[in-house]
């Protein structure tokens, strides 16, 4: 019964896909995009009856399926594991795509290859949901792959353009590279444990098995790098901006909710190792820091409202590393649910603008559209609210929470990460601001046509907001559902901070920091109405910023450069000077018959004469030698 | 005969094949008539015949005369055939000069 | 029945292809080569069943020469390999025309003959001989049927011969020592020669130069990529597809178990020399520009792991290798396919002249991304069960090697999708590209079906081949 229900909830996205690939041509756009739409509400219908089932059983569900590889002395099943970190994200992956899937329905209804998009967004589900399902290393490194293979593919989704083309070969590379060092940590703990079971592994970590823990941290830090490159964290991030070439639905679902979040699933799933490597931890944590500021840094100037979105994304991303790296992983995972909820309705409230904008996506020659948008504006403020941390709002509550548990562990790590959550009130209210305030910028071609977008679009911008609103609650401070919920998948149990001053006087701090950046926010382009300057005129730090500190061009020149250099080099020097070798012995044995003929003379006086010398000296070396 | 062998000497004959065959090495290196080479090589081969004869006598050993019988045979042949070759050459080119042989030039 | 049925019916069918006139050549080729599939099948099920399939006569008496031919698993799964591939490079052919074609069509069967027999092979001798008879064939192939300017292509074919038949003289040289030892060629029996290690250094370098000739290996690779890019499609898949895994399978066969104390005293040197060639390949190929050698030099990188594998002497080295060998055997075929699906639509092998291929056919650029993808080892195609495997046995012997290896999956990326992008990505060509038609994407399909199949279910091969490599491992630790 659950190896069934578990297949259609694995299949069930796989089938959209392939009707996609081979009829999706054939019927007509709605037929295409309510099909994939069903595929995945059916695997969310499944999703939540595991939710319910493990919420009453408490019991981890382990289906094998059958034997897939060998490696060693150990074998590695094709094998799923629903446990109640697996059921959750199940839950916000497939709910948040049914939303976006309804959404696309609509977003991409003009697009001639819509069936083709609906099949790479069901492939992604799927593989997502590979992922999470996963009880080994090896079945969530098919979904890691596979999620990044979609992401190739829908980042390339208008593959006319090479530029979006390249983007998405450098999304796809740079995953690579994280993605080696995620086979290496794999190796590493295959090599400690025998398995790369999670139960086995976890079992033989709580059962106190002595590993060698200066293997195990360099396990755990290739397995943080691997996180670091799906989730874009310092210095493997510069992907994911560039991602923003893909049709806006894609960047909500798997560039903002889902897929960039699968580095925190991993880290959360094997938390146990983790926690046995402080050191790791601590680069986690400082990386993460670290990352949250630079990417907020960087939003601060953005013009692209995507782009925005994008370090944004990349700025909280970094907080639940924090937060990971601090040994919080329930509350890493309660901004992972937060973040899907409201981040995604910002880039679908995104999309809404750039729909009615007719594919514009520079904020300068946006402005007032509050008027013409009321559901997306509302719901765009509320999503706004949420991430920039006011009370009752979702965001509110899980990033105090990391905010709090930092400034216990870390003071330092406090402050940076409160700067950057103050920026991000800034540059999320300047966006806000740039977007739907004062007056309309652009020509009045596009005034014209400046409209709201269809209940199909802003159906899912009102439920993702009401979600942004209450999602919160599911972890309350002092009454947490969530962690008692996740309880089961950690060893150590984590003390929690009872609810003191210090929580108030925190929250206090948070929300007068986020309030001061909405103020700078709203004298800078309210008050003063000021509107970002041409490409041009962007002077100073400014322009360091807008560059994005220069570097994907560092990057260019340390890198890709040097590689191309010594490609080049290899291929017209070395492999000609190999080449040459070989046709230079041939060379030689042909230089040496040529001097040989000589000696053929054809005189016979001449070879006598040789041969007469040439006995007499064998005979005269064999007295010699005597 | 021991008395013959005693009154000359050895030493006497192992000159004497010497300089037979050091003549016939002359002649085979600075003749260019291959008849004279032909004579020379022949002259070679009995220093050689006429060695063993010696050191059969000297050791009182029969195998060394038996084996210059052999040798007297094969080299009767061996003229046989190359003088039959030296014909054929002359016939084609109307020489023996083995200067004029060059045909085999690599 | 036993395994010289498999022989006598490709050296028969090759005559027949010969006799038969040039309109019919191709189909009766194609015939017998489903039948040696059909027997090999056939013959797999005997050997599962525990039948003795082994043939072994005297052929010579002095030297003692045996007509041995043996099967083990490893021995079962390269045949299936090479007789799997042969129907489809025959069938993919299809789709060009070649003149005096009954004598292209019987080299093709009488190299697949030799090929065979060098892996059925148990007799060091006949071995040798049927390793050598395989270059006759490919040498005609390439020399007379090959693309572009004739003499450039005999330059290169002609050094391909004369480099590889060199390498080969090295190791004649070691078997004859061997047999001045021994006084047999059978393998049985060489392996239990005793020699020091400075002697199995040399016997071990006589195989070596073979082998690295032939993979290839850097620095002996220089013959590759020319040759691929102008011999005829049929035979770039023959060399890439099945040739090079005859050398890889000797590895494994002749040359580790004979010569075991060498191999583990330089363990180090041959695996960073091949691990050398997987970033040497990987990088050289990102500055290609005709698509044929871009193919040539990913599959130098990905030999060049297979190779590391095999010299870590590990069980997981083994295995991935001999997986990533079929796998390999299949992707780089299809590889080939593809680029010859181009070069027979637009003339041309040089990249900067392709591109927006997939607005004019969406078939086509899904086949041929499945292939770049399983190129680059994405997991659920066969090459990531071979290429992790091959992977984690290289870090069981060193980690730093493993990563410098590992890099293979970047660049691999790297290379493999910037060709892609520029092929087929981009706006639409003026020139007309046709979509797939059956025949092509008949072949495609059973290759893509083949390597996403034994991704998700290795099991039957990992059955298959694992005593046989437990029994391989257990030959080479016998001191």
């Amino acid at each position: 019964m659950e190896t069934s229900l578990l297949l259609f909830l694995l299949l069930a996205p796989f089938a959209g896909f392939l009707f996609n690939v081979f009829f999706g041509k054939k019927v007509s756009r709605n037929v295409s995009g309510t099909i994939g739409t069903i595929a995945v509400a059916i695997s969310f219908g499944i999703a939540l009856n595991f939710f319910f089932q493990i919420n009453s059983t408490k019991k981890p569900i382990l289906i094998e399926l059958f034997h897939w590889m060998t490696l060693g002395n150990f074998n590695v099943g094709f094998s799923f594991l629903l446990d109640q970190l697996s059921i959750l994200w199940l839950l916000f992956v497939t709910g948040i795509g049914t939303l976006i899937h309804i959404y696309s329905i609509s977003y991409m209804h003009d697009d001639e290859n819509l069936h083709k998009f609906f099949a790479y967004l069901n492939l992604f589900i799927f593989f997502m949901i590979t992922l999470v399902t996963g009880s080994n290393l090896l079945i969530m490194f098919i979904g890691w792959e596979g999620v990044g293979l979609c992401s190739y593919l829908l980042i390339g989704f208008w593959y006319k353009n090479q530029e979006y083309n390249d983007a998405a070969k450098k999304a796809f590379i740079m995953n690579r590279i994280g993605d080696l060092g995620f086979l290496i940590g794999i190796f590493t703990l295959g090599y400690l444990f025998s398995s790369v079971d999670f139960t086995t592994i976890k079992t033989a970590v709580a059962s106190g098995q002595t590993v060698d823990l200066g293997w195990l941290g360099f396990g755990t830090f290739c397995l943080f790098i691997g996180a670091s490159g799906k989730s874009a964290q310092i210095p493997l991030y510069t992907w994911l901006p560039d991602a923003m070439a893909g049709p806006t639905p894609v960047s909500a679902l798997i560039h903002a909710a889902t897929m960039v979040t699968a580095g925190i699933f991993m880290i959360t799933r094997l938390n146990f190792l983790f926690d046995l490597t402080p050191n790791i931890q601590m680069i986690i944590a400082v990386i993460g820091a670290i990352t949250s500021l630079v990417a907020a840094f960087i939003a601060l100037v953005q013009n692209d409202i995507k782009k925005v979105l994008a370090y944004s994304t990349v700025s909280q991303l970094g907080l639940m590393f924090l937060a990971l790296g601090l040994g919080a992983y329930e509350i890493a995972v309660f901004h992972v649910i937060t973040h899907a909820f409201f981040k995604a309705c910002l880039f679908l409230g995104s999309g809404s603008v750039i729909h009615a904008m007719h594919g514009e996506q520079d904020m300068r020659k946006m402005g007032g559209l509050r008027k013409y948008m009321k559901v997306t504006y509302i719901t765009f403020l509320i999503a706004t609210l949420a991430i920039s941390g006011i009370p009752i709002f979702a965001g509110f509550f899980s990033k105090d929470e990391i905010l709090m548990v930092a400034f216990h562990e870390n003071k330092a790590l406090w402050v940076i990460a409160s700067l950057a959550s103050i920026m991000t009130a800034f540059y999320m209210f300047r966006l806000l601001y740039l977007t739907f305030f004062k007056e309309f910028r652009g020509t009045d071609e596009q005034r014209h046509h400046l409209h709201e977008s269809p209940s199909l679009i802003t159906f899912p911008l009102i439920v993702l907001a009401i979600l942004s609103t209450v999602g919160g609650f599911i972890s309350f401070p002092g009454h947490s559902w969530l962690n008692e919920y996740l309880k089961p998948i950690f060893i150590r149990a984590r003390e929690e901070h009872h609810v003191d001053t210090t929580t108030f006087m925190l929250m206090g701090v948070a929300v007068v920091g986020a309030l001061i950046g909405i103020g700078i926010a709203y004298s800078n382009y309210i008050k003063k109405s000021q509107v970002p300057g041409a490409d041009n005129e962007i002077t100073g730090f400014s322009k360091v910023l807008y560059n994005k500190f220069y570097v994907d061009e560092i990057y260019m020149a340390v890198i890709v450069r040097p590689i191309y250099a010594i490609a080049s080099f290899s291929k017209n020097f070395i492999e000609t000077a190999l080449s040459g070798f070989i046709f230079g012995l041939g060379k030689v044995t042909n230089m040496v018959g040529t001097q040989g003929r000589v000696l053929q003379n054809g005189s016979v006086g001449f070879y006598l004469f040789v041969f007469v010398i040439g006995t007499a000296s064998i005979i005269a070396y064999l007295f010699l030698a005597q | 005969m021991q008395s013959v062998l005693q009154e000359i000497g050895i030493n006497n004959y192992i000159y004497l094949s010497t300089i037979l065959f050091c003549i016939g090495i002359f002649g085979v290196l600075f003749r260019r008539n291959a008849i004279i080479m032909f004579m020379s090589i022949e002259i070679m081969l009995n220093a050689v015949n006429l060695l063993l004869v010696v050191f059969s006598t000297y050791h009182q050993d029969a195998a060394g005369q038996v084996f210059v019988f052999f040798s007297m045979a094969v080299a009767a042949a061996e003229v046989a055939v190359g003088l039959a070759i030296l014909v054929g050459i002359y016939r084609n080119i109307h020489s023996i000069d083995i200067d004029k042989l060059k045909n085999l030039k690599g | 029945m036993d395994v010289s049925f498999l022989l006598i019916i490709l050296l028969v069918g090759a005559i027949a292809t010969f006799l038969s006139g040039d309109k019919w050549a191709s189909k009766i080729a194609l015939l017998f080569s489903l039948a040696a599939f059909g027997v090999s099948v056939y013959l797999l099920n005997l050997y599962n069943a525990g039948q003795n399939i082994n043939l072994i006569k005297q052929w010579v008496t002095i030297p003692k020469i045996y007509i041995a031919l043996g099967a083990d698993g490893l021995t079962m799964a390269m045949v299936l390999l090479t007789t799997a591939l042969t129907p489809l490079i025959i069938f993919s052919s299809f789709g060009n025309s070649y003149a005096k074609s009954k004598n292209f069509y019987a080299l093709i069967l009488f190299m697949v003959f030799a090929m065979v027999g060098t892996f059925l092979s148990a007799d060091g001798f006949l071995y040798y001989i049927f390793w050598e008879l395989s270059l006759i064939p490919i040498y005609f192939i390439a020399l007379i049927w090959g693309n572009g300017n004739p003499q450039s292509r005999k330059k290169a074919v002609v050094k391909f011969f004369i480099y590889t038949f060199a390498g080969s003289l090295f190791m004649l040289v070691s078997f004859i020592y061997l047999y001045q030892i021994t006084g047999s060629f059978l393998l049985s029996d060489l392996i239990r020669a005793q020699l020091s290690t400075q002697e199995q250094f040399w016997i071990f370098l006589g195989f070596f130069l073979a082998y690295a000739i032939k993979i290839p290996l850097i620095p002996f690779h220089t013959w590759q990529a020319k040759v691929y890019q102008k011999a005829p499609a049929v035979g770039t898949m023959l060399l890439s597809g099945i040739m090079l895994k005859m050398a890889l399978y000797s590895i494994i066969r002749w040359q580790l178990p004979l010569a075991p104390l060498a191999a583990k005293e330089y363990l180090y040197y041959f695996v960073g020399l091949s691990v050398a060639g997987v970033i040497y390949g990987s990088i050289v190929a990102l500055k290609q520009k005709d698509i044929k050698k871009l193919l040539a030099y990913s599959s130098l990188a990905h030999v060049g792991l297979i190779a590391a594998g095999c010299y870590t002497m590990t069980l997981d080295g083994l295995r991935g290798a001999t997986l990533q060998m079929i796998a390999h055997g299949f992707g780089v075929v299809g590889l080939f396919f593809a680029a010859e699906i181009i070069s027979r639509r637009y003339t041309t092998g040089k990249i900067s002249e392709m591109g927006g291929i997939r607005i004019q056919s969406p078939k086509f650029t899904s086949m041929f991304m499945i292939l770049v993808l399983a190129s680059v080892a994405l997991p659920g195609t066969f090459n990531f069960v071979g290429e992790f495997e091959l992977l984690y046995s290289l870090a069981q012997k060193s980690v730093t090697i493993c990563i410098i290896g590992g890099t293979t999956i970047i660049l691999g990326a790297f290379y493999m999708l910037r060709m892609f992008q520029k092929v087929m990505l981009g706006e639409k060509n003026e020139k007309f590209f046709a979509d797939v038609n059956f025949n092509e994407g008949l072949v495609m399909v059973i290759i893509i079906g083949v390597l996403l199949f034994f991704g998700l279910y290795p099991k039957p091969i990992i059955d298959l081949i694992t005593p046989s490599l437990e029994e391989a491992i257990k030959v080479i630790n016998r001191i």
